[in-house]
């Protein structure tokens, strides 16, 4: 029985968490949140130069050619930092969705530079406000051009490449690569609820684009890329919540009232009990999915719903209750909680939001026992 | 990460495995173990013992012991793996896990020679049955607040005083009290431990009726028993130290807990139901599956560090905190989704069996039993994440002048 990282990924963690503790302090999450700044340049940077980018593609790609195990590690570590970088939008759902549909040409003009830092990728689903489904997409593609209006995606502000989610004329979906930087492309960048990290929205007038996968597979397509992403995204959220509750007991340590630390107060020792036992869950739902993840195993659809709920769950509630446990400062802008409070709330709705997961799961339950 | 044994654990497995084939019956696909309200019998006590017995003449009880104590020195992984490989056999209730899972290493802790060698010989064999006698009717979660009485009298203790919820003591030769030895020494200071006879003259043992009907508890009344003070455990004024090994051992040993039926049944009753499809039920089910999930596999990293010969501490108390509420969830969803069938018991004529009304009426015990939620949140919080302990009141004064109510 192993349900635990090897030592050698844990080191790899322990570097991550070493490089971003000194480049990536929260003052620099501070910084873009509070600034036109989009994202922190350095930092993306920095994060190409070691390597992370292309953690788990391939050597010929220009990656290091691990596995999710490594990615997921780093993962974490990111979502502790919450770090300002397009980290999730390029690595999870770009680079991803190449690995995953690309032909070797697409995977060739691409990869190297998602992995190099130079090139943003992004994965546009989202049209409107509600639960993405098959039938709610209504951009269109036909004769190698697209047409709609793609927002919030995520880092869409930012990015030089989109993977879009199209409908196609038989009305079908399925997914296109498209060139930010090509004609009929309209960027512009949307207020965020985390102003850390970027959404933007993306408009496409006979935008020239290339289909990603086959013809009508789309919609498949989209749930097996979103399944992989949530459970990197669930290690990123974990980071954070884990983050989030570490400032939170600490602070409630050194803060006296009635004469002693409010940490020694039941009301509040027991709401970090059950903050603590939520990270738990998630934690060891995270790391079933990523064995799932990295083992291609039957269990994926199932494990990804249950990493991405408990996750979003935990981190949410470990920013709420990072907020009432700060008391009064905790509501000022000074101080870092409303930081993992946006970040908790926009990561949770990021591949749609944990009662869309729960409907998921509740369906692929289904089909496994049909 | 991967879910496969080493060499070592598989041809492990294969040996335990090898043994049960020979001597006992697989389960049936769904055939579930005992119910635990049939546990009483005494065709059942008899039967646990000779099973017992059988495991222990062929190595098979008390698998980490030392060899001299009845054990075969085995690893925590090992005795893990025996205990997965016999739930699947058809075998009678195991009576005996709290001699063999909480007394037992408290002797071996605790006791001299002479008591390890004389007593934790027949205890692996089930020969002689233990219960433990700790919690009173006015000491609970906090358990030093016990009033049973030990005064000396020569070589001999007289012990006065009313345990309660002590499990199997009917069928016990043997149990382990935990007596307050003086009145003026301040709380956990005045404590000292025993084995007790629970056949001697003076020891009155009543079952205690459960809100779901069950009797699986008593309350055990002391009226001037006398105890020879080869059976204490410790030093006199050393029971808490000593207790305290007890309770570690019991978290260690009740783990996982929750709900008895599970979440295949719950989905089964919901499409009998015809609520399947709604939408409410769906999230609900699926805030249960993910729980039951997160718990099976912080299972599988607890058993992970113990794969690595690593020792689980107090964090193993999640199994009973999020287990045990989330198995009254279930059950009171359940009933809930039987609509007002959900207050009929018995109701073949509905559809529904009875097992979630049984489950919904003996989940609550589940969530006070061996360390109640808020307990438990205490020694996670003290424990786990180092906040300070509680503010205490009856710290330094002598146990007699402790208040035990409002003042008149």
């Amino acid at each position: 029985m192993n349900l635990d990282f090897s030592e050698e990924q844990k080191l790899l963690a322990k570097t991550a968490r070493d490089y971003l503790a000194d480049h990536s302090p929260l003052s620099v999450c501070r910084e873009v949140l509070e600034s036109s700044e989009r994202y922190k340049e350095e930092l993306w940077k920095g994060a190409a130069e070691m390597g992370w980018l292309g953690t788990a593609v391939p050597e010929e790609y220009g990656g290091a050619g691990f596995t999710h195990l490594e990615l997921a590690v780093v993962a974490e570590e990111i979502g502790r930092a919450l770090a300002p970088i397009p980290f999730s939008s390029s690595v999870y759902l770009a680079s991803e969705a190449l690995l995953l549909a690309g032909k070797a040409e697409q995977k060739s003009a691409y990869l190297p530079r998602l992995v190099s830092g130079e090139l943003i990728g992004t994965l546009a689903v989202a049209e409107r406000a509600g639960q993405t489904t098959e039938a709610s997409i209504e951009t269109t593609f036909a004769r190698g051009v697209l047409n709609g209006t793609k927002a919030p995606v995520p880092d869409g502000d930012i990015a030089g490449l989109a993977v879009v989610a199209a409908r196609e004329p038989s009305g079908a979906a399925t997914l296109v690569l498209v060139d930010l930087s090509g004609p009929g492309v309209e960027q512009t960048a949307l207020e965020s609820i985390d102003p850390s990290r970027c959404l933007g929205q993306l408009t496409f007038t006979d935008a020239p684009a290339e289909l990603l996968g086959g013809s009508g597979e789309g919609w498949a397509l989209i749930e097996r890329i979103q399944d992989r992403a949530a459970v990197l995204l669930a290690f990123e959220q974990l980071g954070g919540a884990e983050r989030a509750f570490e400032i939170t007991r600490e602070y409630a340590m050194g803060r006296y009232a009635f004469g002693r630390p409010i940490a020694s107060f039941q009301a509040l020792k027991h709401r970090m009990a059950d903050v603590w036992a939520a990270l738990q869950l998630a934690r060891s739902n995270c790391y079933f999915g990523a064995y799932a993840l990295s083992n291609a195993a039957d269990e994926l659809p199932v494990a990804a719903c249950a990493a991405r709920v408990s996750a979003s769950e935990a981190f949410e509630l470990a920013s709420q209750e990072m907020i009432q446990i700060h008391g009064g400062v905790g509501y000022t802008w000074e101080y870092d909680c409303h930081l993992f409070y946006r970040r908790a709330k926009l990561q949770a709705v990021t591949l749609g939001s944990p009662s869309a997961w729960k409907e998921k799961l509740i369906q692929r339950l289904e089909e496994s026992q049909a | 990460m991967d879910f496969s044994d080493t060499p070592e654990e598989a041809s492990f497995r294969a040996e335990a495995r090898a043994w049960l084939e020979a001597n006992a019956e697989p389960l049936g696909p769904g055939e579930s173990p005992y119910r635990t309200t049939e546990r009483e019998g005494e065709g059942v006590i008899a039967e646990a013992q000779a099973w017992q017995a059988t495991k222990k003449d062929a190595g098979w009880t008390c698998l980490t012991w030392p060899v001299e104590y009845g054990g075969r020195a085995a690893t925590s992984i090992q005795s893990v793996i025996w205990g997965q490989e016999e739930a699947k056999f058809r075998t009678p209730p195991n009576i005996f896990s709290i001699g063999t899972g909480m007394l037992g290493p408290t002797l071996m802790a605790h006791g001299t020679e002479e008591q390890k060698a004389r007593y934790l010989p027949t205890m692996a064999r089930g020969d002689e049955v233990w219960c433990q006698l700790f919690s009173e009717p006015g000491a609970g979660s906090d358990l030093a607040g016990l009033r049973t009485s030990a005064v000396r009298d020569g070589d001999e203790w007289i012990i006065n005083g009313q345990k309660s919820w002590t499990t199997g003591a009917q069928y016990s030769k043997w149990g382990m009290i935990v007596t307050r030895s003086d009145q003026n020494a301040v709380k956990h200071a005045g404590l000292t431990y025993f084995i007790v006879d629970m056949e001697a003259p003076g020891v009155d043992i009543r079952p205690i009726k459960q809100i779901n009907g069950g009797s699986g508890f008593n309350e055990v009344f002391f009226n001037d028993v006398r105890v020879p003070d080869s059976y204490r455990v410790g030093g006199e004024g050393d029971g808490w130290r000593v207790s305290i090994t007890t309770l570690m051992n019991e978290r260690a040993s009740i783990g996982g807990g929750g709900g008895a039926v599970g979440l295949n049944e719950l989905i089964r009753l919901a499409k009998q139901v015809d609520a399947y499809q709604d939408s409410a039920v769906r999230q609900r089910i699926a805030d249960f599956y993910i729980i039951r999930k997160g718990l099976q596999y912080t299972g599988y990293r607890t058993l992970t560090a113990l794969s690595r010969g690593q020792t689980p501490g107090p964090e193993s108390s999640i199994g009973k905190l999020i287990g045990a509420p989330l198995g009254q969830d279930m059950a009171t969803f359940a009933v809930e989704l039987m609509g007002e069938a959900g207050g009929a018991m018995g109701v073949d004529a509905y559809g529904t069996d009875d097992a979630w009304q049984e489950a919904y009426l003996g989940s609550p015990g589940m969530r006070i039993a061996g360390g109640t939620d808020e307990i438990l949140r205490n020694i996670i919080a003290e424990r786990v994440l180092r906040l300070p302990p509680e503010m205490r009141v009856d710290k330094e004064i002598p146990f007699r002048d402790i208040p035990t109510g409002p003042a008149k």
